[in-house]
Protein backbone atom coordinates (compact mmCIF):
# COMPACT_ATOMS: atom_id res chain seq x y z
CA UNK A 1 0.00 0.00 0.00
CA UNK A 2 1.50 3.11 -1.02
CA UNK A 3 2.02 5.86 1.90
CA UNK A 4 1.00 9.90 1.33
CA UNK A 5 3.07 12.64 2.72
CA UNK A 6 0.15 13.04 5.08
CA UNK A 7 0.36 9.42 6.60
CA UNK A 8 4.28 9.73 6.85
CA UNK A 9 3.35 12.70 8.97
CA UNK A 10 1.14 11.92 10.76
CA UNK A 11 3.64 8.83 12.19
CA UNK A 12 6.78 11.61 12.63
CA UNK A 13 4.08 13.34 15.15
CA UNK A 14 2.68 10.55 16.94
CA UNK A 15 6.65 9.38 17.65
CA UNK A 16 5.81 6.52 15.50
CA UNK A 17 7.73 6.90 12.61
CA UNK A 18 10.52 4.13 11.63
CA UNK A 19 13.28 6.66 10.48
CA UNK A 20 16.73 5.24 8.94
CA UNK A 21 19.56 6.42 7.18
CA UNK A 22 20.25 5.51 3.61
CA UNK A 23 23.32 3.50 4.62
CA UNK A 24 21.00 1.09 6.99
CA UNK A 25 18.71 0.80 4.48
CA UNK A 26 20.70 -1.02 2.38
CA UNK A 27 21.03 -3.61 4.67
CA UNK A 28 17.07 -3.59 5.69
CA UNK A 29 15.96 -3.83 1.59
CA UNK A 30 19.09 -6.39 1.20
CA UNK A 31 17.22 -8.86 3.96
CA UNK A 32 13.73 -7.91 3.78
CA UNK A 33 13.30 -7.26 0.43
CA UNK A 34 11.99 -3.73 -0.92
CA UNK A 35 7.83 -4.80 -0.35
CA UNK A 36 8.58 -4.92 3.51
CA UNK A 37 11.11 -2.61 3.41
CA UNK A 38 8.78 -0.03 2.10
CA UNK A 39 5.98 -1.37 4.72
CA UNK A 40 8.21 -0.91 7.39
CA UNK A 41 10.65 2.24 6.96
CA UNK A 42 9.24 5.61 6.75
CA UNK A 43 11.83 8.17 5.94
CA UNK A 44 15.10 7.66 4.83
CA UNK A 45 17.76 10.06 5.71
CA UNK A 46 20.57 11.13 3.28
CA UNK A 47 23.65 13.17 3.85
CA UNK A 48 26.60 15.13 2.17
CA UNK A 49 29.00 17.29 3.41
CA UNK A 50 31.65 18.82 0.85
CA UNK A 51 32.36 22.28 -1.07
CA UNK A 52 29.75 23.80 -3.12
CA UNK A 53 30.54 26.75 -5.03
CA UNK A 54 27.68 28.18 -6.30
CA UNK A 55 26.69 29.43 -3.09
CA UNK A 56 26.11 32.44 -1.16
CA UNK A 57 24.22 35.07 1.23
CA UNK A 58 21.95 37.24 0.79
CA UNK A 59 21.55 40.15 3.78
CA UNK A 60 20.06 43.05 4.84
CA UNK A 61 21.49 45.18 7.13
CA UNK A 62 18.38 47.64 7.98
CA UNK A 63 18.63 51.13 7.17
CA UNK A 64 20.81 53.66 7.70
CA UNK A 65 20.59 57.28 9.12
CA UNK A 66 20.01 59.07 6.70
CA UNK A 67 19.20 56.86 4.12
CA UNK A 68 21.33 55.45 2.15
CA UNK A 69 20.87 53.01 -1.49
CA UNK A 70 24.25 50.83 -1.13
CA UNK A 71 25.82 50.72 -4.71
CA UNK A 72 29.24 48.99 -4.09
CA UNK A 73 29.25 46.83 -0.40
CA UNK A 74 32.77 45.20 1.15
CA UNK A 75 32.54 42.61 3.76
CA UNK A 76 35.90 42.17 5.79
CA UNK A 77 36.88 43.81 2.02
CA UNK A 78 35.19 40.76 0.02
CA UNK A 79 33.39 42.59 -2.57
CA UNK A 80 29.21 41.65 -2.66
CA UNK A 81 26.45 42.63 -5.14
CA UNK A 82 24.16 45.59 -4.01
CA UNK A 83 22.62 45.97 -7.21
CA UNK A 84 18.92 45.39 -5.41
CA UNK A 85 17.04 47.57 -3.45
CA UNK A 86 18.51 49.92 -0.61
CA UNK A 87 20.09 47.82 2.04
CA UNK A 88 19.95 44.22 0.37
CA UNK A 89 23.08 42.70 -0.65
CA UNK A 90 24.49 39.02 -1.73
CA UNK A 91 27.63 37.82 -1.19
CA UNK A 92 28.76 35.19 -3.47
CA UNK A 93 31.25 32.26 -1.74
CA UNK A 94 33.50 32.35 -4.29
CA UNK A 95 34.54 35.82 -4.63
CA UNK A 96 37.74 37.21 -3.32
CA UNK A 97 39.27 40.28 -2.08
CA UNK A 98 39.81 43.22 -5.06
CA UNK A 99 43.87 43.21 -3.40
CA UNK A 100 44.63 39.10 -3.59
CA UNK A 101 47.02 38.17 -5.63
CA UNK A 102 44.77 35.36 -7.28
CA UNK A 103 47.35 33.11 -9.47
CA UNK A 104 49.70 35.79 -10.33
CA UNK A 105 52.06 34.14 -7.75
CA UNK A 106 51.30 30.64 -9.22
CA UNK A 107 49.61 28.59 -7.17
CA UNK A 108 47.60 31.31 -5.33
CA UNK A 109 46.88 30.81 -1.70
CA UNK A 110 42.94 32.12 -1.60
CA UNK A 111 42.89 32.19 2.40
CA UNK A 112 40.08 34.15 2.59
CA UNK A 113 36.85 34.62 -0.06
CA UNK A 114 33.10 35.46 0.53
CA UNK A 115 32.92 31.78 1.84
CA UNK A 116 34.79 32.70 4.53
CA UNK A 117 32.65 35.53 5.31
CA UNK A 118 29.64 33.58 5.45
CA UNK A 119 31.39 31.50 8.14
CA UNK A 120 32.37 34.14 9.60
CA UNK A 121 28.79 35.35 10.42
CA UNK A 122 27.37 32.21 11.01
CA UNK A 123 29.83 31.46 14.23
CA UNK A 124 28.80 35.08 15.31
CA UNK A 125 31.72 36.99 14.45
CA UNK A 126 31.58 40.33 13.39
CA UNK A 127 32.16 41.59 9.79
CA UNK A 128 33.83 45.11 8.81
CA UNK A 129 31.08 46.59 6.24
CA UNK A 130 32.23 49.76 3.68
CA UNK A 131 29.86 50.74 1.93
CA UNK A 132 29.81 53.34 -0.99
CA UNK A 133 26.26 55.43 -2.99
CA UNK A 134 25.59 57.97 -4.87
CA UNK A 135 23.19 60.51 -3.31
CA UNK A 136 19.38 60.45 -3.91
CA UNK A 137 16.64 62.62 -2.63
CA UNK A 138 15.27 59.79 -0.95
CA UNK A 139 18.94 58.35 0.17
CA UNK A 140 21.01 60.99 0.89
CA UNK A 141 23.97 59.13 2.45
CA UNK A 142 27.44 58.17 0.24
CA UNK A 143 29.49 56.61 2.70
CA UNK A 144 28.89 54.18 5.42
CA UNK A 145 31.76 52.10 7.55
CA UNK A 146 30.55 49.87 10.17
CA UNK A 147 30.62 46.20 11.75
CA UNK A 148 27.94 44.27 11.41
CA UNK A 149 26.95 41.15 13.31
CA UNK A 150 24.53 38.14 12.04
CA UNK A 151 22.41 38.77 15.30
CA UNK A 152 21.84 42.77 14.22
CA UNK A 153 20.63 42.18 10.76
CA UNK A 154 16.87 41.96 9.59
CA UNK A 155 18.15 38.67 7.22
CA UNK A 156 20.43 36.60 6.66
CA UNK A 157 19.87 33.65 4.76
CA UNK A 158 22.04 31.37 2.49
CA UNK A 159 20.43 31.51 -1.22
CA UNK A 160 22.60 28.41 -3.24
CA UNK A 161 21.66 28.32 -7.20
CA UNK A 162 23.35 24.78 -7.61
CA UNK A 163 23.83 22.49 -4.49
CA UNK A 164 23.60 18.76 -3.74
CA UNK A 165 24.83 17.84 -7.38
CA UNK A 166 23.66 14.45 -8.25
CA UNK A 167 27.48 12.26 -8.81
CA UNK A 168 29.97 14.33 -10.25
CA UNK A 169 33.29 13.57 -12.61
CA UNK A 170 36.30 12.24 -11.13
CA UNK A 171 39.44 14.53 -11.83
CA UNK A 172 42.96 13.18 -13.05
CA UNK A 173 45.54 14.81 -14.67
CA UNK A 174 46.92 13.00 -17.53
CA UNK A 175 50.19 16.05 -17.97
CA UNK A 176 52.87 13.69 -17.25
CA UNK A 177 55.69 16.68 -15.71
CA UNK A 178 52.91 19.10 -13.83
CA UNK A 179 50.25 18.86 -10.70
CA UNK A 180 47.47 20.60 -12.02
CA UNK A 181 45.65 22.94 -9.42
CA UNK A 182 41.72 22.59 -9.54
CA UNK A 183 38.47 22.88 -7.86
CA UNK A 184 39.17 19.54 -6.80
CA UNK A 185 41.98 19.95 -5.40
CA UNK A 186 45.28 19.16 -6.17
CA UNK A 187 45.54 16.50 -9.07
CA UNK A 188 48.97 14.84 -9.21
CA UNK A 189 50.85 14.45 -12.37
CA UNK A 190 50.99 11.69 -14.69
CA UNK A 191 47.96 9.94 -13.05
CA UNK A 192 49.47 10.23 -9.73
CA UNK A 193 45.88 10.93 -8.07
CA UNK A 194 42.27 11.03 -8.91
CA UNK A 195 39.85 13.48 -7.18
CA UNK A 196 35.95 12.60 -6.54
CA UNK A 197 33.31 14.68 -4.55
CA UNK A 198 30.19 12.69 -3.81
CA UNK A 199 29.24 11.11 -0.59
CA UNK A 200 27.72 8.04 -2.65
CA UNK A 201 25.13 5.61 -1.21
CA UNK A 202 24.69 8.11 1.86
CA UNK A 203 23.99 11.35 -0.91
CA UNK A 204 20.53 13.03 -1.11
CA UNK A 205 19.68 12.89 -5.16
CA UNK A 206 21.43 9.58 -5.57
CA UNK A 207 18.82 7.94 -3.24
CA UNK A 208 15.74 9.69 -5.31
CA UNK A 209 17.10 8.91 -8.90
CA UNK A 210 14.38 10.18 -10.71
CA UNK A 211 13.59 13.02 -8.29
CA UNK A 212 10.29 11.34 -7.34
CA UNK A 213 9.86 13.37 -3.75
CA UNK A 214 12.67 16.41 -4.16
CA UNK A 215 10.87 19.57 -5.62
CA UNK A 216 9.90 22.98 -4.84
CA UNK A 217 9.61 23.60 -1.38
CA UNK A 218 10.85 20.00 -0.08
CA UNK A 219 12.04 20.80 3.34
CA UNK A 220 15.84 19.52 4.39
CA UNK A 221 18.96 20.19 6.59
CA UNK A 222 20.92 22.73 5.40
CA UNK A 223 24.17 24.03 7.52
CA UNK A 224 22.74 22.72 10.77
CA UNK A 225 19.31 24.25 10.12
CA UNK A 226 16.76 23.74 8.53
CA UNK A 227 16.30 25.14 4.73
CA UNK A 228 14.16 24.29 1.48
CA UNK A 229 14.58 23.26 -2.21
CA UNK A 230 13.77 26.93 -3.66
CA UNK A 231 13.89 25.73 -7.16
CA UNK A 232 16.02 23.72 -9.66
CA UNK A 233 19.44 24.43 -9.75
CA UNK A 234 21.50 26.03 -12.46
CA UNK A 235 22.46 22.94 -14.52
CA UNK A 236 19.94 21.12 -13.78
CA UNK A 237 20.10 18.29 -16.25
CA UNK A 238 17.98 15.47 -15.80
CA UNK A 239 18.63 13.67 -19.01
CA UNK A 240 22.11 12.79 -18.28
CA UNK A 241 22.59 9.00 -18.78
CA UNK A 242 21.79 6.34 -16.62
CA UNK A 243 22.58 3.08 -15.41
CA UNK A 244 20.05 0.25 -15.42
CA UNK A 245 19.11 1.08 -11.58
CA UNK A 246 17.93 4.47 -13.03
CA UNK A 247 21.35 6.28 -11.07
CA UNK A 248 22.94 8.94 -13.54
CA UNK A 249 26.14 7.63 -15.06
CA UNK A 250 27.64 11.57 -13.94
CA UNK A 251 26.61 14.91 -13.07
CA UNK A 252 22.83 15.19 -13.40
CA UNK A 253 20.53 16.59 -11.27
CA UNK A 254 20.77 20.06 -8.85
CA UNK A 255 18.90 22.02 -6.36
CA UNK A 256 18.73 25.60 -5.59
CA UNK A 257 18.52 25.81 -1.60
CA UNK A 258 17.66 28.86 0.75
CA UNK A 259 18.05 28.46 4.60
CA UNK A 260 17.95 30.86 7.73
CA UNK A 261 22.03 31.14 8.76
CA UNK A 262 20.72 32.31 12.44
CA UNK A 263 20.22 28.72 12.40
CA UNK A 264 23.27 27.52 10.75
CA UNK A 265 26.58 25.88 12.77
CA UNK A 266 30.13 26.94 11.53
CA UNK A 267 31.10 23.85 11.39
CA UNK A 268 29.03 22.69 8.89
CA UNK A 269 28.99 25.76 6.67
CA UNK A 270 32.92 26.57 6.08
CA UNK A 271 34.88 28.77 3.85
CA UNK A 272 37.63 26.47 1.76
CA UNK A 273 41.02 27.56 -0.04
CA UNK A 274 41.22 25.58 -3.29
CA UNK A 275 45.23 26.10 -3.73
CA UNK A 276 45.66 27.34 -6.68
CA UNK A 277 41.61 27.91 -7.91
CA UNK A 278 39.76 30.03 -5.45
CA UNK A 279 37.33 30.01 -2.23
CA UNK A 280 34.51 27.50 -1.96
CA UNK A 281 32.15 26.60 0.45
CA UNK A 282 31.90 23.78 2.43
CA UNK A 283 28.33 22.85 3.03
CA UNK A 284 26.50 20.00 4.68
CA UNK A 285 23.13 19.28 3.47
CA UNK A 286 20.83 16.46 4.18
CA UNK A 287 17.52 15.38 2.28
CA UNK A 288 14.80 13.16 3.95
CA UNK A 289 13.00 10.88 1.38
CA UNK A 290 9.57 9.54 2.07
CA UNK A 291 9.06 6.33 1.48
CA UNK A 292 6.14 6.75 -0.38
CA UNK A 293 6.21 3.08 -1.78
CA UNK A 294 8.17 -0.21 -2.88
CA UNK A 295 10.12 1.76 -5.69
CA UNK A 296 11.37 4.76 -3.20
CA UNK A 297 12.72 1.86 -1.03
CA UNK A 298 14.56 0.39 -3.86
CA UNK A 299 16.15 3.86 -4.66
CA UNK A 300 17.28 3.84 -1.24
CA UNK A 301 18.76 1.31 -0.87
CA UNK A 302 21.26 2.10 -3.75
CA UNK A 303 24.98 1.42 -2.50
CA UNK A 304 28.64 2.49 -3.71
CA UNK A 305 28.92 -0.68 -5.78
CA UNK A 306 25.78 0.51 -7.77
CA UNK A 307 27.39 4.24 -7.95
CA UNK A 308 29.42 5.22 -11.39
CA UNK A 309 31.41 7.86 -12.05
CA UNK A 310 33.10 9.39 -15.25
CA UNK A 311 37.18 9.76 -14.93
CA UNK A 312 37.61 13.01 -17.20
CA UNK A 313 41.43 14.62 -17.58
CA UNK A 314 41.88 17.68 -15.66
CA UNK A 315 44.79 18.76 -17.60
CA UNK A 316 43.01 18.80 -21.32
CA UNK A 317 40.12 17.32 -21.31
CA UNK A 318 38.17 18.86 -19.36
CA UNK A 319 39.15 22.39 -19.78
CA UNK A 320 39.27 22.10 -23.16
CA UNK A 321 36.26 20.05 -23.83
CA UNK A 322 38.07 17.75 -26.11
CA UNK A 323 37.79 14.18 -26.09
CA UNK A 324 35.44 12.03 -23.51
CA UNK A 325 35.81 10.47 -19.84
CA UNK A 326 38.40 7.82 -20.13
CA UNK A 327 36.25 4.80 -18.25
CA UNK A 328 33.60 5.09 -15.21
CA UNK A 329 34.78 3.59 -11.59
CA UNK A 330 32.00 3.06 -8.81
CA UNK A 331 32.06 4.83 -5.84
CA UNK A 332 33.18 1.21 -4.17
CA UNK A 333 36.26 1.21 -6.40
CA UNK A 334 36.83 5.28 -5.17
CA UNK A 335 36.41 4.88 -1.48
CA UNK A 336 38.68 1.68 -1.58
CA UNK A 337 41.70 4.02 -1.97
CA UNK A 338 42.61 3.05 -5.26
CA UNK A 339 41.14 3.12 -9.12
CA UNK A 340 42.03 1.58 -12.02
CA UNK A 341 42.37 3.78 -14.88
CA UNK A 342 44.54 3.01 -18.08
CA UNK A 343 46.11 0.12 -16.30
CA UNK A 344 47.49 2.17 -13.75
CA UNK A 345 46.34 1.89 -9.93
CA UNK A 346 45.70 5.57 -9.36
CA UNK A 347 45.38 7.09 -5.70
CA UNK A 348 41.80 8.48 -4.83
CA UNK A 349 41.69 11.73 -2.61
CA UNK A 350 38.04 12.63 -1.40
CA UNK A 351 36.73 16.00 -1.37
CA UNK A 352 33.66 15.14 0.35
CA UNK A 353 34.08 14.11 3.93
CA UNK A 354 31.89 10.97 4.28
CA UNK A 355 32.41 11.12 8.08
CA UNK A 356 30.63 14.42 8.20
CA UNK A 357 27.81 13.16 5.53
CA UNK A 358 26.81 10.09 8.03
CA UNK A 359 26.52 12.71 11.40
CA UNK A 360 24.24 15.11 9.03
CA UNK A 361 21.89 12.02 7.68
CA UNK A 362 22.18 10.55 11.96
CA UNK A 363 21.25 14.14 12.93
CA UNK A 364 18.51 14.84 10.33
CA UNK A 365 16.99 11.00 11.52
CA UNK A 366 17.31 12.07 15.00
CA UNK A 367 15.16 15.36 14.20
CA UNK A 368 12.54 13.16 12.75
CA UNK A 369 12.09 10.57 15.30
CA UNK A 370 11.66 13.60 17.94
CA UNK A 371 9.07 14.96 16.04
CA UNK A 372 11.06 18.45 15.29
CA UNK A 373 10.88 17.87 11.75
CA UNK A 374 8.11 17.14 9.10
CA UNK A 375 8.43 16.05 5.68
CA UNK A 376 7.13 18.67 3.18
CA UNK A 377 5.10 17.69 -0.33
CA UNK A 378 6.97 19.60 -3.50
CA UNK A 379 4.33 22.26 -4.68
CA UNK A 380 5.83 20.76 -7.91
CA UNK A 381 8.88 18.04 -9.00
CA UNK A 382 11.88 19.22 -10.63
CA UNK A 383 12.28 18.17 -14.19
CA UNK A 384 12.76 14.43 -14.51
CA UNK A 385 14.56 12.34 -16.98
CA UNK A 386 11.59 12.59 -19.57
CA UNK A 387 10.95 16.37 -19.76
CA UNK A 388 13.71 16.42 -22.70
CA UNK A 389 15.73 19.21 -20.45
CA UNK A 390 19.14 18.92 -21.31
CA UNK A 391 22.19 20.80 -20.20
CA UNK A 392 23.32 23.13 -22.94
CA UNK A 393 26.88 24.88 -23.59
CA UNK A 394 26.95 28.31 -24.43
CA UNK A 395 26.69 28.90 -28.21
CA UNK A 396 29.00 32.00 -28.86
CA UNK A 397 27.76 34.58 -31.50
CA UNK A 398 30.58 37.28 -32.18
CA UNK A 399 28.87 40.56 -32.73
CA UNK A 400 28.62 42.55 -36.09
CA UNK A 401 29.03 45.79 -37.16
CA UNK A 402 31.32 46.36 -34.53
CA UNK A 403 28.67 45.67 -31.80
CA UNK A 404 25.54 47.56 -33.36
CA UNK A 405 22.57 44.89 -33.38
CA UNK B 1 73.72 7.66 21.68
CA UNK B 2 71.68 11.06 20.48
CA UNK B 3 70.08 11.96 17.81
CA UNK B 4 69.52 15.59 16.04
CA UNK B 5 66.93 17.03 13.65
CA UNK B 6 68.12 19.87 11.94
CA UNK B 7 68.02 21.62 8.99
CA UNK B 8 71.15 21.95 6.69
CA UNK B 9 71.33 24.79 4.06
CA UNK B 10 73.93 24.17 1.28
CA UNK B 11 75.05 27.42 -0.60
CA UNK B 12 75.29 27.33 -4.44
CA UNK B 13 78.89 26.39 -4.70
CA UNK B 14 78.61 23.31 -2.44
CA UNK B 15 75.79 21.46 -3.75
CA UNK B 16 77.88 18.97 -5.63
CA UNK B 17 80.32 18.41 -2.80
CA UNK B 18 79.88 15.12 -0.67
CA UNK B 19 79.04 16.80 2.64
CA UNK B 20 76.92 14.41 4.16
CA UNK B 21 78.79 11.12 3.56
CA UNK B 22 81.86 12.58 4.53
CA UNK B 23 80.54 13.33 8.22
CA UNK B 24 78.75 10.72 8.74
CA UNK B 25 82.28 8.56 7.71
CA UNK B 26 84.68 10.53 9.74
CA UNK B 27 81.78 10.80 12.60
CA UNK B 28 80.64 7.31 12.48
CA UNK B 29 77.26 8.90 12.33
CA UNK B 30 73.86 6.98 11.22
CA UNK B 31 71.63 9.36 9.37
CA UNK B 32 68.15 9.56 7.95
CA UNK B 33 67.27 12.11 5.54
CA UNK B 34 63.40 13.35 5.97
CA UNK B 35 63.20 15.72 3.01
CA UNK B 36 66.09 17.20 0.69
CA UNK B 37 65.57 19.95 -2.15
CA UNK B 38 68.64 20.66 -4.14
CA UNK B 39 68.64 22.60 -7.66
CA UNK B 40 71.45 23.74 -9.58
CA UNK B 41 72.28 27.32 -8.73
CA UNK B 42 70.23 27.70 -5.42
CA UNK B 43 70.40 26.86 -2.15
CA UNK B 44 70.65 23.14 -1.33
CA UNK B 45 67.99 22.18 1.67
CA UNK B 46 68.57 19.05 3.59
CA UNK B 47 66.09 17.78 6.72
CA UNK B 48 67.31 15.50 8.20
CA UNK B 49 68.12 13.32 11.39
CA UNK B 50 71.82 12.62 12.80
CA UNK B 51 72.59 10.04 15.17
CA UNK B 52 75.67 9.15 17.04
CA UNK B 53 77.56 10.62 20.12
CA UNK B 54 76.75 13.78 21.72
CA UNK B 55 80.60 14.67 21.15
CA UNK B 56 80.46 13.23 17.55
CA UNK B 57 77.20 15.35 16.71
CA UNK B 58 78.77 18.46 17.98
CA UNK B 59 82.68 18.21 16.13
CA UNK B 60 80.16 17.03 12.92
CA UNK B 61 77.94 20.06 13.12
CA UNK B 62 80.87 22.45 13.50
CA UNK B 63 83.13 20.81 11.21
CA UNK B 64 79.81 21.31 8.29
CA UNK B 65 79.76 24.81 9.55
CA UNK B 66 83.39 25.47 9.20
CA UNK B 67 82.79 24.25 5.58
CA UNK B 68 80.03 26.76 4.98
CA UNK B 69 76.50 24.75 5.47
CA UNK B 70 74.10 26.57 7.57
CA UNK B 71 72.34 24.60 10.55
CA UNK B 72 69.36 25.06 12.28
CA UNK B 73 67.39 23.04 14.69
CA UNK B 74 64.62 21.21 12.88
CA UNK B 75 61.90 23.17 15.48
CA UNK B 76 59.26 22.96 13.24
CA UNK B 77 55.97 20.92 13.65
CA UNK B 78 53.00 20.37 12.11
CA UNK B 79 49.90 20.44 13.89
CA UNK B 80 45.98 20.07 13.13
CA UNK B 81 43.54 22.21 14.27
CA UNK B 82 41.05 19.49 15.09
CA UNK B 83 37.69 22.34 15.06
CA UNK B 84 38.77 23.17 11.33
CA UNK B 85 39.61 19.52 9.86
CA UNK B 86 36.38 18.44 7.72
CA UNK B 87 37.60 14.78 8.02
CA UNK B 88 37.60 15.56 3.77
CA UNK B 89 41.11 13.35 2.62
CA UNK B 90 42.22 16.29 0.42
CA UNK B 91 45.23 15.79 2.30
CA UNK B 92 46.07 12.24 2.27
CA UNK B 93 47.98 11.79 -1.25
CA UNK B 94 50.11 14.84 -0.58
CA UNK B 95 51.29 13.47 2.21
CA UNK B 96 54.62 11.63 1.70
CA UNK B 97 54.74 9.53 4.58
CA UNK B 98 51.28 8.44 5.47
CA UNK B 99 51.06 10.74 8.06
CA UNK B 100 47.80 11.56 7.06
CA UNK B 101 45.60 8.32 6.20
CA UNK B 102 41.74 7.44 5.90
CA UNK B 103 40.89 4.90 7.75
CA UNK B 104 39.15 2.74 5.11
CA UNK B 105 36.44 1.25 7.32
CA UNK B 106 35.47 4.53 9.14
CA UNK B 107 36.34 7.26 6.86
CA UNK B 108 38.12 8.65 9.20
CA UNK B 109 41.28 10.68 8.64
CA UNK B 110 43.51 10.30 10.81
CA UNK B 111 46.98 12.37 11.18
CA UNK B 112 50.24 10.60 13.07
CA UNK B 113 52.52 13.50 14.20
CA UNK B 114 55.11 10.57 14.67
CA UNK B 115 55.57 9.89 10.82
CA UNK B 116 55.52 13.59 10.37
CA UNK B 117 58.19 14.83 9.02
CA UNK B 118 57.20 18.49 8.64
CA UNK B 119 57.38 18.87 4.90
CA UNK B 120 54.55 21.18 5.11
CA UNK B 121 52.83 19.95 1.65
CA UNK B 122 49.17 19.60 3.28
CA UNK B 123 49.64 23.27 4.88
CA UNK B 124 48.09 24.81 1.13
CA UNK B 125 46.45 21.36 0.21
CA UNK B 126 44.00 21.26 3.02
CA UNK B 127 40.68 23.22 1.84
CA UNK B 128 40.10 24.59 5.84
CA UNK B 129 43.46 25.16 6.56
CA UNK B 130 43.41 23.20 9.56
CA UNK B 131 47.18 21.86 8.95
CA UNK B 132 48.95 24.45 10.84
CA UNK B 133 53.03 25.34 11.13
CA UNK B 134 54.13 25.39 14.80
CA UNK B 135 56.98 26.61 15.73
Amino acid sequence: MPKTYADINAKIQAGKAVVVTAEEMIGIVEEDGAAKAAERVDVVTTGTFAPMCSSGAMLNTGHTTPRMRFTKVWLNEVPAYAGLAAVDFYIGATELPENDPRNRNHPGLFSYGGAHVIEDLIAGRDVRMVAEAYPTDCYPRQDLETLINIGDLNQAYLLNPRNAYQNYGVAVNLNEDRDIYTYMGVVQADLGSASFCSAGQLSPMLNDPYYRTIGIGTRLYLGGGVGYVYFQGTQHNPTEARAENGVPMGGAGTIGVVGDMNQMRSDLVVGVSMYGYGVSLALGLGIPIPILDEDMARYTAVKDEDIVAPVLDYSREYPYREGGPLGHVSYAQLKSGHIEVRGRKVPTTPLSSYVRAQAIAEELKEWIQAGEFLLSQPAELLPSADSGQGFKSLNERPFNNGGVV
Amino acid sequence: MADRRIVMHFPPTMIDEPIISGLVKTYDLGFNILRASITPQQEGVMVLVLEGTEDALDAALRDAQEKGVRIEPLEMEIVRDEDKCTECGACVNICPTEALAIDLQTRHVTFDPDKCIACELCVPVCPPRAMQIAL
